[in-house]
């Protein structure tokens, strides 16, 4: 391809170099394990003159995004990094960029949140932010980072949308992973992603604004209604982004989610990240010896892509969700919304949680291989709604 | 009292009548929170500068400057914190006792 340069990228580096080529105006971010290299890069471009930024030095996660919303809110493409600790540090500023319908992107490095103190992956993190207005997305290799960098700047800058995206690359295991990366040049980047003009809602200096406004409750559900109509509205905006990247750059990821060998499939596997690739695998192999079995890639969850999932798994028995979460008290969040979404759209098939590779816990073919065998077994062994650990050191 | 609410309310019929996000021109959607001031803060004008000190340290934008150029305060909105009298440098502020102008 003429258009891009083969490159040997880790996933820290591939989000850096995609965020690079966006042309951010403003990046503003602190290093935390296991992102510290993506920021590292990019400071290094600017330092290196590679990058025109205004690159931000900054105490704390909390500042970090507190000045990319500034920034944001005077219409600079803005873009920060963080994981984990720093994310929950960060929590209070997310609703602010979400409700004053900031267009900033965000690298989080999923790993494991306190305590016990762990700096590996999983993606606990991801779901203490779930409600905060910002559109959530997961990748499965270093080429889907770096090209949804593009694409979440896109999505995030469309007039319909207007909402912050959280781009979640799974700690250690993509972070700090080697891969062979297609990287685009810059004028293809510039032709799909022009540059961002200040919108309506932004301050500019003819016309100052008050910012972040509070509104009581004459008016505060209208702001929070409106809000979520148009997050769930980003959707096709989601699907329609894709499709202009698929075109423009040649390679697709199938949407908000990704049905592999899921058509004909009895026993379908949801999975979140970067243990989809190791499912593949097993999926490819289970089907080798006739299995009729397949996999879901959830790549959206906020919006959560209810009428999409029901259409990939209603000609299942049964359905499994693997998460790298888990809801003290109830369950896998993500098990949760499946559920949910199932419910709503009238598919009522049998679906089984399994929670695992928490703290950074290797998730191997193995494994899988386990859960689809239970799957399997789901009528007679297994009772719905229970939720299943795999890879226990010891019995529940 | 002056009323200061120079951009209408809009008629909000539909969501989409809603501005897009909670930055919007300044008394949009807002409400009088005025009641919880014990003081005032009063502008001196025959001392007072123009330097726009108490117009930008504001917390909540309740000081206006008029056309003729002198600042008023919106005491629909001032909460009295107090912190323009307390940068105000040639003291053109004081924090009066709110219960003489009930």
């Amino acid at each position: 391809m003429s258009n891009h340069q083969t490159t040997f990228l880790n996933g820290n580096e591939a989000i850096a170099y995609g965020a690079k080529l966006c042309r951010p105006e403003v990046i503003a971010a602190y290093p935390i394990t296991p992102q510290t290299k993506a920021v590292e890069k990019l400071s290094q471009f600017v330092q290196d003159g590679e990058l025109d930024t205004v690159y931000m030095h900054v105490e704390s996660e909390h500042s970090a995004l507190s000045a990319c919303i500034g920034a944001s809110a005077v219409g600079a493409r803005t873009f920060t990094a963080t994981s984990s600790q720093g994310l929950l540090y960060m929590l209070e500023c997310l609703p602010y960029a979400a409700g004053a319908r900031l267009p900033i992107v965000m690298m989080n490095a999923n790993r494991a949140v306190a305590t016990p103190w762990n700096i590996y992956g999983d993606q606990m993190d991801a779901f203490y932010a779930l409600n905060s207005g910002w559109i959530q997305i997961f990748v499965e290799s270093g080429q889907e980072a770096l090209d949804m960098v593009i694409q979440s700047y896109k999505i995030a800058e469309d007039p319909r949308v207007m909402a912050p995206v959280m781009l979640n690359i799974d700690g250690f295991v993509m972070t700090h992973t080697y891969e062979s990366v297609q990287l685009p040049n810059q004028d293809l980047v510039d032709g799909f992603l022009p540059s961002f003009n200040p919108v309506a809602h932004m301050m500019q200096d003819d016309q100052p604004m008050s910012m972040c406004i509070s509104a009581g409750n004459h008016h505060n559900q209208e702001f929070k209604v409106r809000q979520h109509l148009d997050l769930e509205a980003s959707m096709a905006v989601i699907e329609s982004v894709g499709q202009e990247f698929a075109d423009a750059f040649g390679r697709s990821y199938g949407g908000v989610l990704e049905s592999y060998r899921a058509e004909d499939a009895e026993i379908i596997l949801i999975t979140l990240g970067s243990v989809t690739g190791t499912a593949r695998c097993v999926v490819d192999q289970l089907r080798d010896s006739g299995k009729r079995v397949g996999l879901v890639k959830l790549r959206v969850i906020r919006p959560f892509p209810t009428a999409q999932l029901a259409s990939a798994v209603k000609g299942a028995r049964v359905v499994g969700v693997f998460e790298k979460d888990l809801s003290f008290g109830y369950e896998g969040s993500l098990y949760t919304n499946v559920n949910s979404a199932l419910m709503q759209q009238g598919v009522f098939i049998k679906s089984i949680n399994f929670v695992g590779g928490l703290g950074g816990r290797d998730v191997s073919q193995a494994d899988l291989f386990e859960v689809f065998e239970k799957l399997e077994n789901a009528d007679a062994t297994l009772a719905a709604g229970a939720v299943h650990y795999t890879q226990m050191r010891c019995e529940p | 009292m002056k009323d200061f609410k120079m951009v209408p309310v809009p008629k909000l019929a539909r969501l989409s009548d809603m501005p897009m996000g909670s930055s919007c021109l300044s008394f949009h959607i807002t409400e009088g929170n005025a009641g919880w001031r014990v003081f005032r803060p009063v502008i001196h004008l025959d001392k007072c500068v123009g330097c726009h000190r108490c117009y930008l340290v504001c917390p909540d934008g309740a000081i206006h400057k008029e056309a003729d150029g002198t600042f008023v305060v919106d005491y629909n909105f001032c909460k009295g914190c107090g912190v323009c009298a307390y940068e105000c440098k040639p003291k053109a502020i004081t924090m009066e006792k709110e219960d003489q102008y009930v």
